[in-house]
């Protein structure tokens, strides 16, 4: 049974040239315990996407869905009392930069406690109780006194490990990571990606993360979700994906990797919009 | 983001320089009181300019069989001066009118002057940091530590009264705000990468100051100087009230006000229209300030 | 094969003044670090964020001064402390940055962008500036048209093209390019490093190609330095240092690198099944 399950899925801008889609009718479901990767280039509409399930848009945007239901709820017919219930408990996310979503006057801990007290409804005590657990289930060493420290006073990784902290101080059934780990170097990304893994093994939470880097999905997703343009562009299971890809885009994605490359190039752009575009243009039809 | 700025290649100069005017325009007209603001400051404009086809009076033409006339809709008015006449009887409306010239004059004296001395030492300032930095913006602090009126004040009585003076009394007042931003725009441009990238390609420090770095500073600054236009006009005003600024019979709005201060009673209409005039334009003038602001501020486009 | 650039010993220490509160502190960015290349290779970089790779790019670049050691160009020792870099020193050594968004004047007009280091560094008229500038933009596959676009009109990987073309205007013997493909999407990437791979082979450039990502550096580098807290911990050929990393640090960047072996993906996801199988 899935937990998240979106159906035709469309967000547009108003914008100075006119409306422009960002996301083009697409499905998203997500199953309990499932691990469910995002991945297309940068502009295609990864993040916005999952901003719309939140409903953190800007209200030059108009999203529209057939269906949006998170555990059999629906939450198109929600009053926003009733969203914001699930939106920051049951459903959390982890934004693209994390040291721009912490605010640099307040200390970290003060931070985490306030989400502890207004979203768990917890006393200012147990708020601090927990937020030294949580610290200490994301690998901040010296937890009581990582708490006094200002968002400046951390190095990315420690910042994106106090995000994370943040996201399941209320044990949510579902995180949203967008780029978690793109602007932090691989030994700290490994760190980070093991971490999210583990808390979702252990607590059984739906994880969709978002990212562009083909080597994450393939250590951490169950299925794979690939886009271009707002389009789905394919949904398959992670060894499907990387052992048969069902879309010439995904094809084209793949062998632009280097360290798949055959001979002395790489295959270009150009082939990727063509094979993409010509998808697309495909699929319109059919619709 | 690929395919928008592939077909962006095929256009045209002409059709390039058309959009980034549409975009402009887009969202400097979402707000309703910045284009309020600009109709008004053209209609300011153009009567500055057409003032003698306007006018019906010669400003300066004292009508002594018509001395404080109400205006028309007022008892006692006469057709022949629609809003009244000040003590000595010249005609309130040619006044005003002839007025806007004055205002306008001042308000880009001001700016202009301002403005280039204040982009000069700010420039210098936060290119080259360091001492000279502390030592330039120390001034500034000092300058910045008076309260506007008063120190312009000071400089007028020491260069003595008179419009020229006041307006370069103002413009010294006003330009360590200049000054300030300007440097502060420098430090942060001088750190990205285009910078160090023109000094590999071989330009040396006048060139990256002038060509590569002001260029990109200049949003803010634009922004200030309409801001700082209508404070112009407000402390010329003020400045005129006490008798520092244009000296009689000139017909400068806040002269008039000073002139007419004891008929404040008897005659009220010779006080109310020179402060209404004030009030418009420098309203009118703030208004497009924040209209300018919303939209050449690159943060606050995408709301 | 010829030697174009050498360094030794490098070092480059900054003075982080100190406050009220703090002593003023001495970081060494670069600690003592020896290479060379020749033309026509490629020496590729790698390290972590805050390892120095940057620092060092900038004093090969002729950008920043070295505190120590020496650094030769064809064989001939430069200090732009002593004398700032002649002409002919600018023209044989350029460098393309990071961040294709912000290297190039977001009120340049492409065709100035191209024009400026010819303008600057040569006498050429400016008839046959513009005439080489487009050339040089049909070279790194742009139309020629886009010669008085502005920067903000281009894509990511269009706009490092563009930063390309401008190092290569003066017709430079080494490029030294600080990860250029680090904020381009995995397609432009290919296209840009396809590119790189072309003008290397017509004009028998010599690269330092700073990068943190080890399939690029394995599939452009013919000599790789990994740098850690401002040393070289390991150096050496392509085949040796991919085949058998010595360096403990080497290993465990190796041991990060997400990899998309299907074998492993396979072997995962059995795992995972299982874990849930149990549950
Ligand atoms: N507030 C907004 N107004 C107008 N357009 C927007 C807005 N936010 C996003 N967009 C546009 O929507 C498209 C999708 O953006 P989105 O941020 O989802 O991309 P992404 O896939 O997350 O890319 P990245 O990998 O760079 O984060 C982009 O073309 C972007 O320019
Ligand atoms: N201008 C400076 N003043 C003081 N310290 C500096 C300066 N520039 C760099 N550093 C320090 O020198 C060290 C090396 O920095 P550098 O930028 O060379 O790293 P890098 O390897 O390029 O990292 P990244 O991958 O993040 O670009 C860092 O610890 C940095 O904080
Ligand atoms: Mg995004
Ligand atoms: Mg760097």
């Amino acid at each position: 049974m899935s937990l998240l399950n979106i159906r035709n899925l469309t967000v547009r801008f108003a914008t100075s040239t006119g409306a422009f889609t960002a996301v083009d009718g697409i499905d998203v479901r997500v199953d309990k315990g499932e691990v469910l990767a995002v991945v297309g280039e940068s502009g295609s509409g990864k993040s916005v996407a999952m901003l719309a399930v939140m409903g953190l848009l800007p209200d030059t945007a108009t999203v529209t869905a057939d269906e949006m239901t998170f555990d059999g709820q629906n939450m198109l017919a929600m009053s926003p009392r009733q969203r914001r219930r699930i939106i920051g408990r049951e459903i959390t996310m982890i934004f693209q930069e994390p040291i721009a979503s912490l605010n640099p006057s307040f200390t970290v801990g003060y931070q985490i406690e306030e989400v502890l007290r207004f979203n768990a409804g917890l006393g200012r005590k147990a708020a601090r109780a927990r937020a030294i657990e949580l610290f200490d289930a994301v690998g901040i060493p010296e937890p009581e006194q990582r708490l006094k420290s200002y968002p400046h006073q951390m190095s990315g990784g420690q910042s994106q490990r106090v995000m994370i902290a943040m996201a399941i101080a209320t044990n949510p059934r579902l995180l949203i990571a967008d780029e978690p780990t793109t602007a932090l170097d691989v030994t700290i990304q490994k760190q980070i990606l093991d971490l999210l893994m583990k808390l979702q093994e252990d607590s059984g939470m739906a994880l969709i993360l978002i990212t562009h880097d083909m080597g994450v999905v393939a250590e951490t997703a169950d299925r794979v979700m690939v886009q271009y343009k707002g389009h789905k562009m394919e949904e398959s299971d992670v060894l499907t994906l990387f052992e048969n890809p069902q879309s010439p885009y995904t094809r084209a994605l793949l062998s632009a990797l280097p360290e798949n490359a055959t001979g002395d190039r790489l295959p270009t752009v150009s082939d990727f919009f063509k094979a993409a575009d010509a998808q697309i243009a495909a699929e319109g039809g059919a619709a | 983001m690929t395919d928008t700025s592939v077909t962006a290649v095929k256009l045209s100069d002409a059709a390039i320089r058309r959009r980034m005017l549409k975009e402009f325009w887009f969202y400097f007209s979402r707000n309703k009181g910045a284009v309020l603001g600009l109709i008004v400051f053209i209609l300011l404009v153009l009567t500055a300019i057409f003032a003698p086809l306007l006018a019906p009076h010669d400003p300066t033409q004292q009508y002594r069989d018509a001395l404080l006339v109400p205006p028309v809709w007022q008892e006692g008015g006469r057709a022949g001066f629609i809003l009244g006449t000040d003590a000595v009887g010249r005609d309130m409306l040619s006044r005003l009118i002839f007025g806007a010239r004055y205002s306008l004059f001042i308000g880009i004296v001001v700016v202009s002057v301002a403005l280039s001395g204040g982009i000069i030492i700010g420039l210098i300032a936060g290119f080259y940091g360091r001492w000279i930095d502390t030592v330039i913006m120390r001034v500034m602090d000092v300058i910045l530590a008076f309260p506007s009126l008063l120190l312009a004040l000071v400089l007028v009585a020491v260069l003595g009264p008179g419009l020229t003076n006041a307006m370069i009394a103002i413009a010294i007042v006003y330009q360590p705000h200049f000054a300030r931003l300007t440097r502060a725009a420098v430090m942060a441009e001088k750190q990205r990468e285009y910078v160090t990238a023109a000094r590999v390609a071989g330009a040396g420090n006048i060139r990256l100051m002038l060509k590569t770095i002001l260029p990109n500073c200049l949003a803010p600054l634009i922004v200030q100087a309409t801001l700082s236009f209508s404070s112009a006009v407000l402390d010329a005003a003020a400045l005129g009230f006490l008798g520092m600024g244009a000296q009689p019979p000139a017909p400068e709005w806040g002269t008039m006000l000073a002139e007419a201060r004891e008929f404040i009673m008897r005659a009220p209409w010779v006080v109310t229209f020179p402060g209404l005039a004030i009030l418009i334009s420098v309203l009118a003038i703030n208004l497009m300030g924040d209209g300018l602001r919303d939209a050449l501020d690159p943060k606050l486009k995408r709301s | 094969m010829s030697v174009v650039v050498e360094g030794r010993a490098l070092t480059r220490d900054y003075l982080v003044p100190g406050s009220l509160t703090r002593k003023a502190k001495l970081i060494q960015a670069v600690k003592g670090i020896s290479f060379s290349v020749e033309a026509g290779k490629t020496l590729a970089i790698v390290g972590e964020s805050g390892s120095g790779k940057s620092t060092l790019a900038r004093i090969v670049a002729l950008i920043d001064p070295a505190s120590g050691g020496e650094l030769l160009i064809d064989g001939k020792p430069v200090d732009i402390l002593q004398h700032r870099p002649t002409r002919e020193m600018r023209s044989k050594v350029q460098m393309v940055f990071q961040n294709p968004y912000g290297s190039l004047n977001p009120r340049q007009k492409i065709g100035d962008v191209l024009t400026e280091p010819l303008a600057l560094n040569t006498n050429t008229p400016a008839r046959e500036r513009r005439e080489r500038a487009e050339a040089m933009l049909v070279k790194v596959g742009l139309p020629a048209e886009v010669y008085n676009r502005y920067p903000h009109m281009f894509s990511g990987g269009q706009r490092q093209r563009i930063a390309i073309a401008r190092a290569l205007m003066l017709n430079p013997d080494l490029l030294v390019l600080d990860e250029p493909v680090s904020a381009l999407d995995l397609s432009v990437q290919a296209q840009v490093l396809n590119l790189l791979a072309d003008l290397q082979d017509e004009f028998n450039l010599a690269y330092v190609f700073i990068s943190h990502d080890l399939s690029v550096v394995r599939y452009i580098a013919d000599d790789v330095l990994v740098m850690h807290k401002g040393e070289a911990v390991e150096q050496g050929s392509r085949e040796a240092l991919f085949s058998d990393p010595q360096h403990p640090y080497t290993r465990s960047l190796f041991a990060a690198t997400p990899v998309t072996d299907i074998e492993a993906i396979r072997a995962r996801v059995e795992k995972r099944a299982a874990m849930r199988a149990a549950v």
